[in-house]
């Protein structure tokens, strides 16, 4: 089909300076048991292609569901008009960016086929778990979700280049919510926002450790329930990676994206405390930090052999030692700034445009055990699974809270609170780490849901962390 | 777009077998998004996109599918065609379920509200001349909305909606910028430079140097792009049948008496004076109107069909998320005019971002200042703030707090556009706060 596709492009691609297709199909299944009943499964296919046009200097696109030559062809002639509507009118002279004319395939390695189980053997596999939720009557409700996505892609230049990319996704979870006197509280496997979300087969699954995780989940959710409101005050924090990719993702991801650093998203999403000037020499974090763009880990949720506009995907350095060295911007991006980025340009379906996106972005692993962790802090808390999210539009004033913490005294484990939260400021808080857990703490996870671009994009990123410490945070609980 | 719906409504019908209810929810649009940046264009997109979802119920068992639609209608019937042999499949492999519940006695509707939208150049001209030597970052999108609903009982319903929204900043530097909107289903030039000067004339003020406020208590003026954010939370699983019934909700403090707000605070969903379709995916014709709010207290809960069926009371016609699309704040006694009189000193807040629940269960909210946000001290704007942090309990801001609601309110458009644009909208006044938390 894409050889066919990529013909009849070719043949009604109009005479300009670029242009290029974009087709994307995704087929997805969400299978839910809820409260021991299985629910209706949701099966759905998106499949459309977007035509891009730079003439004379100007950028236009245009989104068509109809793949025929005629479709094509009357989408191109949109792309070509929008291009030149916005010829020397644009945000820089497109015509002068060096666009990729890319070729290669990439694929999702996938050790054991989603399709060796039925739909029904799918659902009973998570029937049998979310039984288990079934502990107690204060457990008022629970839930196991499967999520499957196979996606193909494939980019065409007009002038010759040629990328297929195919992708497996899977995303588990499973939820309980315990009620009594007046107090909810709900444990997840898997996070609030399918923070475990990986590419793969049902291998997934064993890594994401199915078998179980309801029993966890539901006795997680009444012993939160029976333990008191994180204390307030200033103390140390250990957050775990289902914590830390929340942090990851909003306090270093979306500062160092570079067309919110250009402005391009200070309408919506916002802009960013990191200027173009801080590159090589600010210090982000203390010197136990090491970010990276890896869109080549594999399994990892936002892996990719080529971003949207071409441009080859490879592993970068972002932050080293603390110091701040290259943004999260594409092709053409880095065009506009000036400044060496990284193939993150992206979009999260065919009807959309690609914009600067983070892919999987990482912490790397330190030196420190989690019983090195835990035995450096006096006073603190340690928190898992992110459950509250907000960040000032320049990604600076955060505060985050988590389903779960367990309180730190002496350098040893004391008992488990509900309700944890802390508050910080970006630009000091990455400077206060203090231990970066070794690689037996990283955990590989992400998110399907990061929200941004104008029109609204919702994409897949990946986000690899240890367990990481840090000195001197305002923490503070619940109401009483 | 209406008589290929109705033509594939048709074809879906007769392809029914005996013992089949088939049902078919259909959404296309036809748009336009223009982006802007430091007054040019950014990046300009066509969208032209349709999508069907076709649910077939056999024998108690329910199966759903969705795909786009290629626009032509052979292609088109042939991929209904095989969806539905799909779906025949999977369904006989389904479990029975024990909460289905489908519309089984035909409403059809039919609205239809045809717009002038402007072309985009037109958008490119008027938002490139309106920002020359001015800083103007912005999006525009706007273009046909069509909705359609079927099933093989005969009913029909369907919607078209043409219109727009334009939501630009004025910037001054940094994070200080002045945030205004245009929607509307016709393109009006002087109703669009009327709202540029006046934000113009805000942009003036941003000028002056920042005030940095300190954490405490504030008296506080929300307007109503602020509420909409405050109330947005409040529809995060705070309106559903399933999220109370399984004490999720927010406003569980409401539901089991500990706490209630204002009796001036009424809020319903009401598609009656909304621009959301009046029938919901699963065929299911809305009320004119839903009180969420009533007086204060809790009212009646947004019944999706499942849920209505799960725990036993009658739906009314809510999505399968149980959120609102047509909410509706009732207005207060203060008129707008009055308003920094009446705030005297404290915050003007123009705007807020990125709100959660820093404790749900307490439906306790954090999020931001952002944009035009000014320190107000004598009945008069001084100065504008530096962002802030808030951390404060809806029953505070809607109850104990809250001194005043405008009277005049504002039909906000959902800009949202994620996966396509929507007809949500809320109808909100302004709130004046005795005290508003600021935290960091």
């Amino acid at each position: 089909m894409i050889e066919t596709l990529a013909r009849e492009f070719r043949a009604v691609a109009p005479a300009v300076d670029f242009c290029a297709l974009r087709f994307m199909e995704e087929t997805s299944e969400i299978l839910t048991v809820r409260q021991d009943v299985p629910e209706p499964p949701q099966l759905a296919t998106d499949r459309g292609a977007m035509v891009t046009v730079i003439d004379k200097g100007g950028l236009g696109y245009a989104a068509t569901s109809d793949l025929t030559p005629a479709g094509l062809r009357e989408a191109a002639m949109r792309a070509k008009r929008l291009a030149a509507l916005t010829a020397g009118r644009a945000v820089t002279d497109y015509g002068r960016i060096a666009m990729p004319r890319p070729a290669g395939r990439f694929a999702t390695a996938v050790a054991d086929d989603p399709a060796r189980l039925t739909r029904r053997e799918k659902v009973e596999l998570l029937a049998a778990e979310a039984r288990q939720c079934r502990i107690d009557p204060r457990i008022v409700d629970w839930e196991a979700n499967l999520w499957t996505t196979r996606t193909r892609a494939a980019y065409v230049t007009a002038d010759g280049g040629e990328v297929e990319q195919e992708f497996h996704f899977l995303v588990p979870n499973m939820s309980a919510t315990a009620h009594a006197d007046g107090i909810t509280q709900t444990r997840t496997h898997g996070g609030r926002g399918n923070g475990f979300c990986r590419q793969g087969g049902l291998e997934v699954l064993d890594a994401f450790g199915l078998a179980g995780s309801g029993r966890a989940v539901a006795e997680g959710a009444l012993e939160l329930l029976a333990a008191p409101n994180c204390p307030t005050g200033k103390m140390d924090v250990l957050l775990m990676p289902d914590q830390m990719m929340l942090q990851i993702h909003e306090s270093i991801g979306h500062p160092l994206e570079l067309d919110r650093i250009l402005g391009d998203e200070r309408n919506f999403a916002g802009t960013s405390f990191v200027t173009l000037d801080m590159f090589g020499t600010y210090r982000y974090g203390s010197e136990l930090l090491d970010v990276t763009f890896d869109p080549a880990r594999p399994g990892e949720y936002a892996s990719y052999g080529w971003d949207d506009d071409g441009l080859a995907a490879e592993r970068q350095f972002l932050i080293r030692r603390g110091i701040l060295e290259r943004p999260l911007g594409g092709a053409v991006s880095q065009a506009r700034a000036g400044i060496a980025g990284v193939a993150n340009t992206r979009s999260c379906a065919w009807n959309r445009p690609p914009i600067d996106r983070m892919a999987n972005l990482n912490i790397e692993p330190g030196a420190s055990s989690l019983e090195e962790l835990v035995a450096g802090i006096e006073h603190g808390v340690m928190m898992r699974t992110n459950v509250s999210w907000s960040i000032d539009d320049s990604r600076n004033k955060f505060q985050f809270g988590c389903e779960w913490g367990r309180m730190i005294r002496g350098g040893r484990l004391a008992e488990v609170v509900r309700n944890p939260n802390y508050r910080g400021i970006s630009a000091t808080f990455w400077r206060s780490l203090t231990g970066v857990g070794d690689a037996a703490t990283v955990e590989v996870l992400g998110t399907p849901f990061c929200g941004k671009g104008e029109p609204n994009q919702a994409i897949r990123v990946g986000h690899a962390s240890p367990a990481c410490r840090f000195a001197g945070v305002e923490v503070f609980g619940g109401a009483a | 777009m209406k008589e290929h719906f109705f033509d594939l409504a048709g074809y879906v019908q007769s392809l029914a077998g005996a013992g089949e209810v088939i049902a078919s929810h259909f959404a296309a649009e036809e748009s336009d998004f223009i982006r802007f940046n430091r007054s040019a264009v950014r990046q300009a997109t066509s969208v032209r996109q349709a999508r069907w979802t076709l649910t077939l119920i056999r024998d108690g068992r329910r199966v759903d599918a969705a795909a786009t639609l290629s626009g032509s209608p052979a292609a088109d019937r042939d991929q209904l065609k095989a969806m539905l042999a799909l779906l025949r499949d999977a369904v006989a492999d389904a479990p029975a379920d024990p909460y289905l519940l489908y519309a089984e006695s035909p409403v059809n509707t039919a609205r239809e509200s045809v717009g002038a939208v402007p072309d985009a150049a037109v958008v490119i001209d008027a938002a490139l001349e309106a920002g020359r030597g001015l800083d103007l970052v912005g999006h525009y999108a706007g273009g046909p909305i069509h909705e359609g609903f079927a099933n093989s009982l005969g009913q029909r319903n369907w919607q078209r909606v043409d219109n727009f929204s334009f939501e630009w900043c004025l910037y001054h530097d940094r994070d200080k910028a002045v945030k205004t909107s245009y929607s509307g289903s016709r393109w009006e030039a002087d109703d669009f430079a009327r709202r540029m000067g006046f934000a113009r004339d805000q942009l003036a003020l941003l000028g002056r140097p920042a005030r940095a406020l300190s954490p405490g208590g504030y008296r506080a003026y929300l307007s109503p792009a602020a509420m909409e954010d405050v109330v947005g939370m409040l529809c995060w699983g705070g309106f559903g049948l399933k999220s109370q019934r399984t004490k999720q909700s927010p406003l569980m403090r409401l539901a089991d008496g500990r706490d209630r707000f204002d009796p001036r605070v009424t809020i319903a969903e009401n598609t009656a004076e909304g621009l959301a379709a009046g029938f919901q995916r699963e065929g299911f014709v809305r009320p004119g109107r839903v009180e969420l709010i009533r007086a204060g207290a809790l009212g009646d809960a947004l019944a999706s069909p499942r849920s209505a069926k799960e725990y036993g009371v009658a739906t009314n016609g809510a999505n399968a998320e149980e959120v609102p699309e047509s909410l509706d704040l009732a207005a207060g006694e203060l008129p707008g005019a009055q308003v920094l009189q009446a705030l005297d000193r404290g915050i003007y807040v123009g705007n807020l971002w990125y709100l959660n629940f820093s404790d749900r269960a307490a439906c306790r909210l954090t999020g931001m200042t952002r944009f035009a946000s000014f320190w107000v001290e004598g009945g008069e704007i001084r100065q504008p703030i530096d962002v802030m942090r808030f951390d404060d309990s809806a029953f505070r801001i809607l109850g104990s707090q809250l001194e005043a609601l405008t009277r005049e309110r504002e039909l906000i458009l959902q800009g949202g556009t994620y996966g396509a644009r929507n007809t949500a909208s809320m109808r909100l006044p302004g709130a004046l706060l005795r005290d508003f938390a600021l935290v960091l």
